[in-house]
């Protein structure tokens, strides 16, 4: 075991695979020489050599397009777009074709991609870095969107979305990268995609989550602990598929829910969870399910990122509106 | 305006220079002559007498194909009548190692490649049995997103590139094509990791309704893989020995680790876009399509082979025949492929376990479909 931050699990998790099967194939801009803008990819190519680990021109639509023909050709891509704000210029390699591939070739060419991406708040980025996109890419039949919140976490559901067979977007928040350390085994380890997991237990509602938003739920289960008011909050991990028996099996067990994202309110993927509750279990709820979100405006100008982005008391004031519903 | 002026810097004149020097690669002419007889590529007498069978057989299958989709019996097809030369003859120059990533109306390619005749059906029909596609068959089914192929391309040229395999990606746009991003973006990623890639721009003049000139201010089409530092080559798409010349040539280049090529074969659809209700009367002269009759591939190229001996009347006839009697066969082959079921989608979305909401849509539905 050792001390990792979020961005080292997660190039411990490239060196494990990079090492274990040589179809393994890492590139972006900068991922290379340089190890990433975040150090993602630090020491990876000196490592294993330019051929396996490399940089591109900058162009996202091209990356996409290597990735998807080189999966045609037997290897494993893992490809960086270097911030999902940049998603718009690649979306159809994204949403047209990888996501397509094993569909349209009637299983012959499945598409064992991994599309790694930092995005995320409340680290002052210029425009268009930050944008929570999970929502667009949650919407395309054939992707699985994974979102870490630690890294724990982040090591085993990436080495998972290396290994999967099909196209896994890898969605990493910025502002958790190095926010921590936590123990994270030093061999290799895998994390079911589409497990949710309880990352607090409780018994008089459910905050549904992910992402950085996990952190600030658990600071305002904690205050609301202290108002004598038991909280269990569930870190979804992956927003396509859902973990539909955890999230149920919670709401069954509180009676009342929350969704919290940093996303929009007409964006991200809380509605789908509100709507899958309400499918499922609404003979169970004492209150609507509610949800906490950012505003339905364009991502905002760097200074105005606090007054903006959802936090642990916007979820504490929803959640009590449920409580005492 | 400084035209007076003679200065070290002129880049109108380096424009033209540059431009001048595309000239459009000729080795057969309209009357079937050999004009450039240095440049006659090395093809053994049955190697000519195949490629002439395969543009015969593609020009039958076209207007079967015309024929089939107006009785309701094709779904959607696009028109290949004149580019036999340009879409067969660099095909002819490829190896079952070569990958080919087509484009929509590109379908001759890959059934020369060995998609079966009746899959090619099925996928203008909308069926997924039809892309279903046989083990060791090195294609990628017809692309709709133009320019999409282009930077699939460089990636399925860098796959073969890293594992050593001597062999090219292939792949074909039209003249619109060239004006996507992902047309420049595959080209110059192609140029800056020096992959095995051929990329051929088929230019036929029109792109549904818009003339090739609304496209771009440049004199040709070639011209482009300058921006990508690559080499390039216009060429008579109407002149099969022309086109496979240049193209095997660019192969060479690949195998041998010097790169990619684009080549701009100029040739012309005689039908209409596609047959999606594209009306050319509304967009072409029909001083046009005589024009570009007279340069039509296979009566140049029948011309040359009868010169030589090689080819009869007769002979003509047979293809013609196998042709139809093969897409009689086909059509009906694909009559009896078995109707598409939703589980059946449900089951191809993903490679190993159902994700929960496929798993839960596939039981609904099999409950459904076994009623």
């Amino acid at each position: 075991m050792a001390q990792m931050t979020m961005i080292q699990a997660i190039t411990d998790a490239m060196r494990v695979e990079l090492k274990k099967d040589e179809k393994v194939l890492v590139f972006g801009e900068d991922v290379g020489v340089n190890g990433g803008v975040f150090r993602a990819t630090e020491g990876l190519q000196k490592e294993f050599g330019e051929s396996r680990v490399f940089d591109t021109p900058l162009a996202e639509s091209g990356i996409g397009g290597l990735a998807v023909g080189l999966s045609m050709t037997g290897y494993r891509p893992v490809m960086e777009i270097q911030f999902f704000g940049f998603l718009f210029e690649v979306i159809d390699s994204v949403s047209g074709q990888l996501a397509r591939q094993s569909f349209r070739t009637a299983g012959k060419l499945n598409a064992p991609v991994t599309i790694r991406s930092p995005f995320g708040g409340g680290v002052a980025t210029p425009e268009m870095h930050a944008d929570s996109l999970e929502g667009i890419v949650a919407s395309q039949p054939g992707l699985t969107v994974v979102i870490p919140s630690s890294p724990y976490d982040a090591k085993g559901l990436l080495i998972s979305a290396i290994r999967d067979e099909n196209p896994v977007i890898f969605l990493e928040h910025m502002k958790l990268y190095r926010s921590f350390r936590e123990e994270v085994p030093e061999e290799e380890y895998t994390i079911p995609l589409g497990k949710a997991a309880v990352k607090r237990e409780g018994t008089d509602l459910s905050i549904i989550t992910y992402g950085a938003m996990v952190h600030e739920s658990l600071k305002a289960a904690e205050e609301l602990e202290k108002e004598g008011h038991s909280v269990e909050v569930i870190d979804l991990r992956t927003v396509q598929p859902l973990d539909i028996e955890t999230i149920i099996a919670s709401v069954e067990k509180t009676n009342r829910a929350i969704v919290v994202q940093e996303a929009q309110k007409q964006a991200g993927i809380a509605a789908n969870v509100v709507a899958e509750i309400t499918e499922r279990a609404i003979l169970h709820l004492e209150a609507p399910v509610l949800r906490v979100t950012a505003p339905d405006t364009i991502y905002p100008f760097a200074q105005g990122e606090r007054a903006w982005l959802p936090d642990a008391n916007d979820i504490k004031e929803t959640a009590l509106n449920v409580l005492t519903f | 305006m400084a035209a007076n002026k003679k200065t070290q810097f002129d880049p109108v004149q380096t424009l033209q220079e540059v431009e001048e020097k595309f000239e459009m690669l000729q080795i057969l002419n309209e009357k079937g002559e050999i004009v450039n007889e240095d440049l006659m590529p090395d093809l053994t007498d049955e190697e000519l007498v195949e490629l002439m069978e395969r543009m015969v057989y593609v020009r039958v299958l076209d207007q079967r194909s015309i024929s089939l989709n107006r009785q309701g019996r094709l779904g959607f097809y696009a028109p290949t009548a004149g580019q036999e030369a340009s879409q067969l003859a660099s095909h002819f120059a490829t190896t079952k190692e070569d990958f080919i990533l087509p484009g929509y109306r590109d379908v001759p390619q890959i059934v020369f490649h060995g998609l079966p005749l009746h899959q090619a059906f099925l996928w203008s029909r909308g069926h997924y049995l039809g892309s279903d596609l046989p083990e060791d068959l090195n294609i990628f089914i017809p692309q709709i997103i133009i320019g999409a192929q282009y930077i699939q391309a460089a990636g399925v040229a860098m796959g073969y590139q890293k594992s050593g395999k001597e062999a090219i990606a292939l792949t074909y746009t039209g003249d619109g094509g060239t004006s996507q991003g992902d047309f420049y973006e595959g080209i110059n990623f192609a140029g800056a990791f020096n992959l095995p890639a051929v990329f051929i721009v088929q230019n036929n003049q029109f792109a549904i309704s818009t003339p090739r000139e609304l496209q771009t201010r440049g004199k040709t089409l070639a011209q482009k893989g300058i921006a990508a530092g690559i080499p390039s080559i216009l060429v008579d798409g109407m002149d099969a020995l022309a086109v496979y010349k240049v193209t095997k040539d660019a192969r060479d280049r690949a195998i041998a680790g010097e790169g990619p090529t684009l080549i701009e074969t100029m040739t012309y659809r005689y039908g209409p876009h596609t047959m999606a209700g594209d009306d050319p009367t509304r967009y072409r002269t029909s001083d046009t399509d005589d024009e570009w009759e007279k340069k039509d591939p296979l009566v140049r190229f029948r011309i040359f082979l009868e010169g030589k001996g090689l080819w009869t009347e007769e002979k003509e006839n047979e293809v013609i025949e196998r042709a139809k009697e093969d897409v009689k066969e086909a059509i009906k082959k694909a009559d009896a492929a078995p109707k598409q079921k939703v589980t059946d989608f449900l089951e191809i979305m993903y490679k190993g376990e159902m994700p929960y909401n496929v798993k839960e849509q596939y039981d609904i539905y099999k409950a459904k479909e076994s009623k």
